[in-house]
């Protein structure tokens, strides 16, 4: 009886979610598949779907998109792992956590003018390279500018699910393995990763769909010498107004995003500690 | 809970304070009154000074709304729910406008200088007898260069962008038509070509081009320029007024074979309301003094003749921003283009920044 009553009130409190989703998540989801099977004349076609696969500046760019949304990622879990691992053997995690935390407090855009401040041929990252006798280098508009940038901006975003799977790790595990005569190395990828792994799967997640999707830095940053779905997306939806092909490429990449996610998150379903029972 | 509650409760008080502040100062500046006029306008383009004398002439209140491309203008005005009584599109965008019937044509009889206008920027293509449009800028596409990098004088035509030497050192204009554009005029066809293969022949040599684009930006080119960042740059007189202000080692050069010929003319939506206001602030700003004025606060070109000459003659004469009739002829207006013919363009651009 009991039970059956905190049951109806869990789904009264889920109402105000579910309205959410389906104002905000599912309509425009279905009508942006209902636009991308229009042509610029408002007629039914499927000829945005031919035209995306058959054009090979579309597939280029698919390409582009999806090959630098995994070198984004791959560059932000680099840095984020042992972030995350130091972070829990520090005194104050939740501390060196904020500090983390604190840059997704300021705009995306004032992030991306630093950074053209900081790049710029007259810059402080220039003016040190000066200093150590390399001389400046153009730092804009590169495609290392670019990774760097977006890695610096997703970092918050790897580093938080991580660092929750590691301290959720039970300490015993680890003493267990060493006790047991596992070296370091071997600590670490048979017992740590694998149990830290949701946490970078959380992380891969967090990343790597909003990296498929970045143009305001590919123009910002990488002025233009990046080009991403994103940028034919903006394009097709101010300029030429063809708010079909637009369309469609959202969906595409909507598609790859549900192919992401269903990657990331195969396997066994783990339960987070507390959620349940 | 209690303590949760109550900051909850504070919160909310706050927020009801703040909006009912918003509120009182929206309605103590008379956006809501009657004696008002709504123009919407591209950013930071009139003189806040001549609002001021505007409402103390006339007592109309102007409340200014900006936008940052004709396409959010045209989309916002066709949607409807805003009540714009002035707006000022580009040519084309006029065009398009009228065909989608957006706009309310002028009544002459109420307008009183119209004789101030040079002819020479009056009844074209876009809107013959200006029969729905008063000018208000004109300007045009050019390349800016820096003498600290670039000698002066070896940049005076298109094809001097493909030179070797600039490797890597040419900013460009993120805009489909005006990219497109110079590339077309470069080879000497009209930037209002709708032939297929001419169009992917100009991006053949945009392709070439592209060991020599730096970056292409937007806004940011300004910023660039003026801090000596890239050497030369494509962009619109108006932008590169701006940063001949602040950096005097610009130079704005508009290449005589020909190049992009731009109008932003006032024109009355169909949302408008305070018919008299809207006549009024016509007939205010076409007065040379007010007219040059505004010119000298914008820095662009002013198509009133009358206020061009009462103008300092470093700006009246300078070439530049005023070219001379032999340049003017080769300048061409942009077409209002057909979605398709948009589209051709776009692509054909597309294919040139995946080029890199």
């Amino acid at each position: 009886m009991q039970r059956k009553q905190r049951l109806s009130r869990n789904t009264a409190y889920f109402i105000p979610y579910m309205l959410w989703i389906l104002l905000f998540v599912i309509a425009p989801v279905l009508l942006l598949i209902y636009q991308s099977f229009f042509n610029i004349d408002g007629q039914f076609t499927f000829a945005n779907y031919q035209t995306y696969f058959s054009s090979n500046t579309y597939l280029m760019m698919t390409l582009n998109s999806v090959w630098y949304a995994f070198l984004i990622t791959l560059a932000t879990l680099l840095i984020s792992y042992p972030t995350a691992y130091v972070l829990n053997e520090t005194k104050y995690p939740q501390l060196w956590l904020l500090l983390i935390i604190m840059p997704t407090w300021i705009n995306l855009l004032l992030k991306a003018y630093a950074f053209i401040g900081i790049f710029s041929q007259s810059g402080i990252a220039n003016q040190f390279l000066s200093f150590i006798g390399i001389g400046p280098q153009q730092l804009l508009f590169t495609n290392f500018s670019f990774i760097f940038v977006a890695a610096y901006i997703q970092i918050p975003f790897m580093v938080l699910p991580i660092y929750n799977s590691i301290s959720e790790l039970n300490p015993s595990y680890v003493n267990a393995s060493r006790d047991l005569g596992a070296t370091n190395w071997q600590t670490f990828s048979r017992v740590i990763f694998p149990l830290t792994l949701p946490g970078v799967k959380a992380g891969i997640q967090a990343v790597f769909i909003p990296s498929l999707s970045l143009f305001m830095l590919t123009r910002l940053i990488g002025g233009n010498k990046v080009i991403t779905l994103g940028t034919a997306i903006e394009e097709h939806f101010l300029t030429t107004m063809n708010w079909g092909m637009g369309s469609t490429i959202g969906v595409v990449l909507i598609i790859a995003m549900v192919i992401i996610m269903m990657l990331t998150s195969g396997g066994k379903r783990r339960t987070r500690k507390g959620m349940t029972k | 809970m209690k303590k949760l509650l109550s900051v909850v409760l504070a919160l909310l008080a706050v927020c009801g304070l703040l909006a009912f502040g918003a509120h009182q100062l929206q309605t103590t500046s008379g956006s809501t009154g009657k004696k008002v006029l709504n123009l919407y306008t591209w950013g930071d383009y009139i003189d806040p000074n001549l609002l001021t004398k505007f409402q103390k002439q006339t007592g109309y209140h102007v409340n200014v709304e900006t936008f940052d491309s004709n396409e959010a203008m045209f989309t916002k005005i066709k949607q409807g729910g805003t009540s714009y009584d002035l707006t000022v599109p580009s040519d084309y965008m006029i065009e398009k406008m009228k065909k989608a019937n957006l706009l309310l044509p002028l009544d002459k009889s109420k307008l009183t200088g119209m004789h101030n206008y040079d002819p020479r920027f009056m009844n074209l293509d876009f809107d013959r007898d200006n029969r729905y449009s008063v000018p208000y800028f004109w300007g045009t596409l050019g390349i800016i260069y820096n003498d600290k990098y670039i000698k002066p004088g070896s940049i005076k035509h298109w094809n001097d962008l493909w030179e070797k030497q600039y490797k890597n050192k040419v900013m460009l204009i993120d805009s489909a038509r005006d990219v497109m554009g110079f590339a077309l005029a470069s080879m000497n066809q009209s930037m209002n070509t709708t032939d297929p293969a001419t169009l992917l022949a100009a991006r053949n040599k945009l392709n070439r081009l592209s060991p020599n684009v730096k970056a292409v930006v937007a806004d940011e080119i300004k910023m660039y320029m003026i801090q000596n960042e890239a050497a030369v740059a494509v962009d619109w007189s108006g932008e590169a007024s701006e940063m001949l202000d602040s950096n005097s080692h610009l130079h704005y050069v508009v290449p005589s074979e020909g190049s992009n010929l731009w109008f932003d003319n006032l024109v009355i939506p169909k949302t408008a309301k305070h018919f008299k206001a809207i006549y009024a602030f016509l007939n205010f700003m076409s007065e040379p003094k007010n007219a040059a004025q505004n010119a000298k606060y914008i820095g662009y070109a002013t198509p009133n003749k009358k206020a061009k000459a009462l103008l300092p003659k470093s700006i009246r004469n300078d070439r530049q921003f005023y070219p001379d009739n032999q340049t003017i002829r080769h300048l061409q207006i942009y077409k209002d283009l057909s979605p398709a013919k948009v589209g051709l363009y776009n692509d054909r651009y597309l294919e040139f920044k995946m080029h890199h």
